[in-house]
């Protein structure tokens, strides 16, 4: 055998893969060249989200420091009285816990259990260490004596509950829901049922901002795609200028034309509509009139960037056909701008799902959006875990509503 | 020799940096209490010391400092904090303990304003207010402030359960030094919350400090809950607002330094400046809220002392701010509200 006949019919496998490895090549660099933008996605956007329904679920507090009494308690009835050797581990794991952070963690995460768990657990904290070798009879008469609220079942339930490290109850809470001391779920009282009115309430809100950022928006985008581009620049500079002014500024604006003798009123008054000041301020009006002037050029905007590219040929031709000119744009124009009506309107929705500071300037005490509780969780209770969970709660319905939205556009959604 | 510039360069900047000065950064609420507190203890502590304050304004958003201090990266080395925030900050160890040696004689201050964690600053109030112009009989209770018969017109009111479930106790004619203990248990947080509902129509709620005094002086409400110190800005801009002092609830506002702040020895020195009863007395001159230095009560005036929520008139039938209660209570109370506004 010469060694041509074996290089022979080898050839055209080795182009092959030579042909492979080139594409792959190209793969490669095709990827490395998103690369950057997968790394900002992942650490701006996946890794945030992903911390934040951890901590929804996540419940370290009672496990990492009340281990010892979590097993005490572990074959406990939770009806009758906790047994004696639950007190001396208590006393044990309480005076083993080092930072000082800690015990405070552990106060806070109970505390949101059972209201009084921070008192309790901080001056029981402080008053350790006792002498040593008590034993457990000893050990429950000494809490007992420092605390006479030791006796009572709340607390010793709160942490037989929370002793696995994983737990549903923040997001079961953001749901009015709770998990009793045997672990059934049920409905939260109904003078303590919030959150469920709360997202129903973020909703609608969203809902008639987007609705009135339509109606008014429609007309605008309309007219701008109809003139000129000289003119229509110098009017979109209009539509922006606002849209470059700082949030706090345009609601303190809104204050001095709403309030009751504001410019509003007053005119309203002096054109004899009404004989005295309408409430226009601090109620869900101010709010959504406030937000819907704030969202006004997210419909506009995508509105008009579809409208620019809606030939008006369409609209003549069926006018040439015989269709009265209202009915060719209702049902020649408007089905054309679909795109620009879905991008406007879902841009403008989850947008103000998110509305914090107009609603907590404008609107009363039932005005208040679930990012409003968010950052009350966050910043004045500084209970983390609920506020993630409402966070999750909130990023579920959204991702929800929008798969819904899918369904009934049955189309990808194009942002002009 | 070519070297010799860049010595003598480098010495420039080495005497450069022995001037330099320490920076603190202090943060606090900012607006007028802002202000007298960079006339009455920045200016003075930067000419004593030689060191620079830089001033930071928050909104009491205590996740702030959870974060620096979890992430070990403290910027802030003095906070002024409100009580509630003060203890539960210490519970989960968020500020450092301070050296009472350091800043002055315990004796000196109003119980209340010592803390392991924190020394109070001063004493502000929720106090009823009234527009003087508007409303012509002088409400005198907190019935009256229910009673939208004998004075007709809106409530203004703090959105949120704090301070507003004292009031209503009071209206239904809870004794003052029982407040606490009725609001404690179950029938007397219900209690509250019903006489709430018979005012709810009625109520224009506020967020923040700024908004009452606008309310009133736009004639948006007849009356409302504001702080004092507020209500005092607006008459030292000549709007004519009054407070009625009977059952205020009082609290007070704390210095604390955040745990692991990089000048301990320059923050604690400021606290101590801050804390003096000349310092404090000068604040007090500057904005009515009351010093927790009791020497400083002895260097202001009568008139002065009249606007100050700690003298003996406008304390007297004052509630003192329960902390423990709200900590313990404050997040199922305030959970409570919310379903309450949306029924």
């Amino acid at each position: 055998m010469t060694p041509t006949s074996t290089l022979a019919p080898s050839l055209p496998l080795n182009l092959a893969s030579q042909l492979q490895r080139a594409e792959r090549r190209k793969k490669v660099f095709a990827i490395s060249l998103t690369l950057p933008l997968l790394l900002f996605l992942l650490a701006t956007f996946i890794i945030p989200i992903g911390a934040l329904l951890t901590r929804a679920v996540e419940n370290p507090e009672v496990a990492s420091t009340l281990g010892r009494t979590a097993q005490a308690l572990n074959r406990w009835d939770r009806t009758s009285a906790p047994p004696d050797a639950a007190y001396s581990a208590l006393i044990e794991d309480l005076s083993a816990i080092k930072e000082q952070s800690d015990a405070g963690a552990l106060a806070r995460r109970l505390n949101s259990d059972i209201s009084g768990a921070r008192s309790l657990i901080m001056s029981t904290y402080r008053a350790l260490p006792f002498e040593k070798n008590l034993t457990p009879l000893q050990s429950r008469e000494r809490l007992l004596a420092l605390d006479a609220r030791w006796s009572e079942l709340g607390y010793w339930q709160a942490i037989a509950k929370n002793g696995a490290r994983w737990t549903p109850d923040y997001l079961l809470a953001s749901l009015d829901l709770q998990r009793d001391v045997q672990g059934n779920i049920s409905k939260v009282d109904a003078d303590s049922a919030a959150f469920g009115k709360i997202l129903v309430r973020t909703f609608q809100i969203s809902a008639i901002v987007t609705l009135f950022c339509l109606i008014l928006g429609y007309p605008l985008a309309y007219w701008l795609s109809t003139l000129s581009a000289r003119q229509a620049n110098m009017l979109m500079i209009l539509v922006l200028v606002p849209f470059w002014t700082s949030i706090l500024v345009r609601v303190a604006a809104w204050i001095v034309l709403l309030q009751t003798n504001g410019l509003v009123n007053r005119s309203l008054m002096g054109l004899g509509v009404t004989d005295e000041p309408i409430g226009l301020l601090f109620n869900r009006l101010g709010v959504i009139i406030a937000m819907v002037h704030i969202l006004l050029p997210f419909m506009i905007l995508p509105l008009y960037s579809v409208m620019k590219s809606v030939p008006n040929t369409y609209l003549r031709a069926a006018v040439s056909l015989g269709s009265s000119p209202l009915s060719a744009f209702f049902r020649v124009y408007i089905p054309q701008t679909y795109p620009g009506i879905g991008a406007g309107g879902l841009l403008v929705f989850i947008l103000s799902i998110g509305y914090y500071v107009t609603p907590a300037l404008l609107g009363g005490a039932d005005d208040q959006m679930l990012s409003y509780y968010i950052a009350q969780y966050t910043n004045v209770n500084v209970n983390w875990g609920m506020a993630c969970a409402l966070g999750a709660v909130l990023l579920t319905s959204t991702l929800v509503l929008y798969a819904l939205y899918r369904r009934v556009v049955k189309s990808e959604l194009s942002l002009g | 020799m070519k070297l010799k510039p860049v010595v003598a360069a480098v010495a420039v900047i080495a005497s450069f940096a022995s001037f330099a000065q320490t920076q603190i950064t202090v943060v606090n609420f900012g607006g007028a209490n802002g202000n007298a507190q960079k006339k009455a203890y920045f200016e003075p502590y930067e000419k004593a010391s030689g060191n620079k304050v830089i001033g930071v304004e928050y909104n009491g958003e205590q996740a702030k400092i959870k974060a620096m201090v979890e992430a070990k990266k403290v910027t802030w080395d003095v906070v002024e904090v409100e009580s509630p925030d003060m203890a539960r900050g210490c519970d989960e160890g968020l500020f450092e303990k301070l050296d009472y040696s350091k800043i002055g004689n315990k004796a000196d201050f109003t119980p209340a304003a010592v803390h392991e964690c924190g020394i109070g600053t001063f004493v502000w109030s929720t106090v009823m207010a009234y527009n003087a112009d508007k409303v012509k009989t002088a409400p005198v209770t907190w019935a009256d402030f229910w009673d939208t018969k004998k004075i007709a017109g809106k409530r203004g009111m703090r959105k949120g359960a704090r301070y507003n479930l004292e009031f209503a106790l009071m209206a239904d004619g809870v004794a003052v030094q029982d407040v606490y203990k009725v609001l404690a248990t179950k029938d007397g947080a219900e209690r509250a919350f019903k006489k709430l509902t018979e005012l709810k129509p009625n109520i224009q709620w506020w967020e923040a400090g700024a908004q009452p005094p606008q309310f009133l002086v736009a004639g948006d409400v007849a009356l409302t809950t504001a702080y004092n110190g507020r209500i005092d800005a607006a008459q030292r801009e000549g709007k004519n607002l009054q407070i009625t002092w009977t059952g205020g609830i009082y609290d007070l506002d704390y210095w604390a330094m955040p745990k692991g702040g990089a000048n301990k020895d320059a923050a604690l020195k400021y606290i101590a400046m801050a804390s003096s009863a000349d310092a404090q007395s000068e604040y007090a001159k500057l904005i009515s809220y009351g010093p927790t230095n009791t020497k400083a009560l002895a260097k202001l005036d009568a008139k002065t002392l009249g606007l100050l929520p700690t003298s003996a008139a406008n304390a007297k039938t004052a509630l003192q701010f329960n902390v423990n209660f709200w900590a313990d209570q404050g997040e199922a109370l305030e959970k409570r509200f919310a379903a309450w506004a949306a029924q």
